[in-house]
């Protein structure tokens, strides 16, 4: 991946830039939990992507609408039951997986369902979370997760090592590992990353056949 | 949602299609001509041609979608939703309706008189397929010298003559929209429509589909088909918030065979509302097209079929539709994802059950609207 790809249209979040400069021109991409359709859209007139999404939320449904998007009214806590086998190259999972209800389930119907997987989320293992819950004794809130505990989305929280485990148990290989730190840019070194990033991104490939990315 | 305008005073119109030499070949191996078809127009025709947005009526509706007749104030069935600023905003498309071939408020149809024989043609009248009805729509496109259309919109079985527009003249199709619609009915759906039927075709009224001629009405059957269907146009929910157990001008139940409850009063009233307006016969044939309808009937032929279909596509549900509940167009939106279509689809929460696609519920009118408003900047 050259730099030249890093350069991601300035309307994106930062997270979603990042996720923008991994997935290379013309390929087909479902974008779950795709929000108001911003950085599907991008990648769709940027990027030439053939790109689907799936949403939740009416009203955001309305914004990807308006977008002229191919997205579907969707929980994907049931599956992507409508989402045909290896129907395209990456599954994009923006900062969502943490708020779903069966993680390891989702992903595996995502590797059923694309070549590769795009999975970005907060790291819960990030040094000011941990030090909030060892001096405080209450459950951390910070930008990446503002929420209190009892009305929180995110009930599957996990770590960087949590997720690595996960990887490796299910069979996955982690292409490209991008470390965020507290300000949402990449780190340069993954000395300590385990408590020193916020959050990361994964392109992860599926089984032994797909392609390099 | 701002409610727009009205599209005031409107005419039904009648083309002249096909001829006895050059008739419509129907899918059942039949010919029909000429044929007449009702239709009714909506704003103006842009000089390019290209702002055309064609209405597929459902099972009981006809070509009158908005608006009021000169001398009458009964608004079209879709008025609400038509009109400047409205869903089909007539400051942006050009829209259309025709009253479906077998139907009965003014296409040809079973009640039309059979050139051959001089008669109404009853049950002498060929079966038609929901194809069938398309091939006329089309003729009807032609006949006004219209090449392509923006958008073809159905809700229901209107639904399923969008989808077949998409199959059969993709050509000719800029965006397909399916609401509260299915590929295919259901045993259940058969079922239900099976028993309509009957209850026409039992009725000593019936005389075999030659009613007219015996200056009589089928109307407790087709009353009655009206009465079951009605049930299922709307969600346990809706009929319970609306009626409960609530008795009809009584206190206390008789203890014997009168119309005791709220519910039955309102459906046989439905009943008897339908009789004035529906023709038995086109009733037949219309839920027969209905059950025939399956664009999909395995994996190849859905290959076969959507191949050349370049259009995108709204498909859009009803939480409380168990008619053609939200499963159904997940089951169209997977063949269409199968084979790579652009697809948005979106499932309204309601309680109003499968009549919903005609009322007020304000998140499927905007997004209905966005996406019709977008067709038309796109052009």
């Amino acid at each position: 991946m050259s730099e030249r790809d890093l350069a991601a249209p300035a309307e994106l979040r930062k997270d979603q830039r990042h996720v923008f400069a991994l997935i290379p021109e013309g390929a087909r991409v479902l974008d779950l939990g795709c929000g108001d359709g911003a950085l599907l859209a991008a990648l769709v007139s940027r990027r030439g992507v053939r790109g689907h999404g799936v949403e939740i939320d009416d009203d955001r449904m309305l914004d990807c609408i308006r977008r002229g998007l191919s997205v579907v009214h969707e929980d994907i806590d049931e599956g992507l039951a409508v989402h045909p086998d290896e129907s395209c190259d990456f599954v994009i999972l923006s900062q969502t997986l943490q708020a779903t209800r069966d993680p390891r389930r989702l992903l595996r119907e995502m590797s059923r369902v694309g070549r590769a997987s795009v999975v970005s989320f907060p790291n819960f293992g990030h040094w000011r979370v941990r030090l909030e819950l060892l001096f405080r004794g209450r459950m951390p809130k910070s930008r990446d997760l503002p929420y209190e505990w009892y009305e929180t989305p995110n009930i599957h929280l996990c770590t960087i090592a949590d997720f690595d485990d996960l990887v490796r148990d299910e069979g996955f290989v982690v292409r490209r590992r991008i470390l965020l730190n507290g300000r949402g840019n990449p780190m340069r070194t993954s000395i300590f990353a385990g408590w020193r990033a916020s959050g990361a991104i994964y392109l992860l490939q599926h089984g032994g056949d797909a392609r390099p990315t | 949602m701002a409610d727009g305008a009205s599209v005031g005073v409107v005419e039904t119109r009648f083309a002249e299609l096909f001829t006895a030499d050059a008739p419509l070949r129907l899918d059942s191996g039949a010919a029909l001509g000429p044929v007449t078809v009702a239709y009714e127009t909506y704003g103006t025709l842009a000089p390019e041609r290209d702002n055309v947005v064609l209405i597929c009526h459902a099972l009981t509706g006809d070509a009158h979608v908005a608006g009021v007749h000169a001398g009458s104030d009964k608004r079209g069935w879709w008025d609400a939703f038509v009109g400047p600023g409205r869903v089909f905003d007539t400051d942006r498309h050009f829209v259309l309706c025709s009253n479906v071939i077998a139907g009965c408020s003014g296409s040809t149809g079973p009640g039309s008189i059979n050139p051959e024989t001089g008669r109404i043609y009853g049950l002498d009248f060929p079966m038609v397929t929901t194809a069938d009805m398309v091939r006329a729509q089309r003729a009807l496109l032609d006949h006004l010298g219209i090449p392509r259309l923006r958008a073809v919109v159905g809700g229901s079985v209107g639904g399923m003559q969008a989808l077949q527009w998409a199959l059969d003249y993709p050509d000719r199709v800029g965006s397909c929209v399916v609401i509260a619609s299915t590929t295919r009915l259901s045993a259940q759906n058969i079922a239900f429509n099976a028993v309509s039927r009957q209850a026409i075709m039992s009725d000593p009224d019936f005389h075999d589909g030659r009613y007219s001629e015996h200056d009589a009405v089928p109307h407790r059957g087709l009353a009655t088909a009206r009465m079951m269907a009605h049930i299922t146009y709307l969600s346990e929910e809706g009929l319970q918030l609306k009626f409960g157990r609530n008795l009809q001008d009584r206190d206390r139940v008789s203890y014997g065979f009168d119309r005791d409850f709220a519910v039955e009063s309102y459906l046989h009233h439905q009943g008897s509302k339908f009789v004035r307006r529906f023709d038995a016969n086109t009733y037949l044939y219309l839920t027969k097209a209905m059950d025939y309808f399956d664009p999909f009937p395995d994996a190849e032929a859905a290959a076969r079929a959507l191949e050349p279909v370049t259009c995108d596509f709204l498909v859009c549900s009803f939480s409380s539709d168990w008619r053609f509940d939200s499963s159904r167009s997940m089951e169209l939106v997977e063949v269409l994802l199968r084979h790579d279509k652009h697809v948005a689809f979106q499932e309204f929460t309601t309680s109003l059950g499968h009549d919903a696609f005609l009322l007020d519920v304000p998140p499927y009118k905007a997004t209905l609207k966005a996406f019709l408003d977008r067709r038309a900047e796109a052009s």
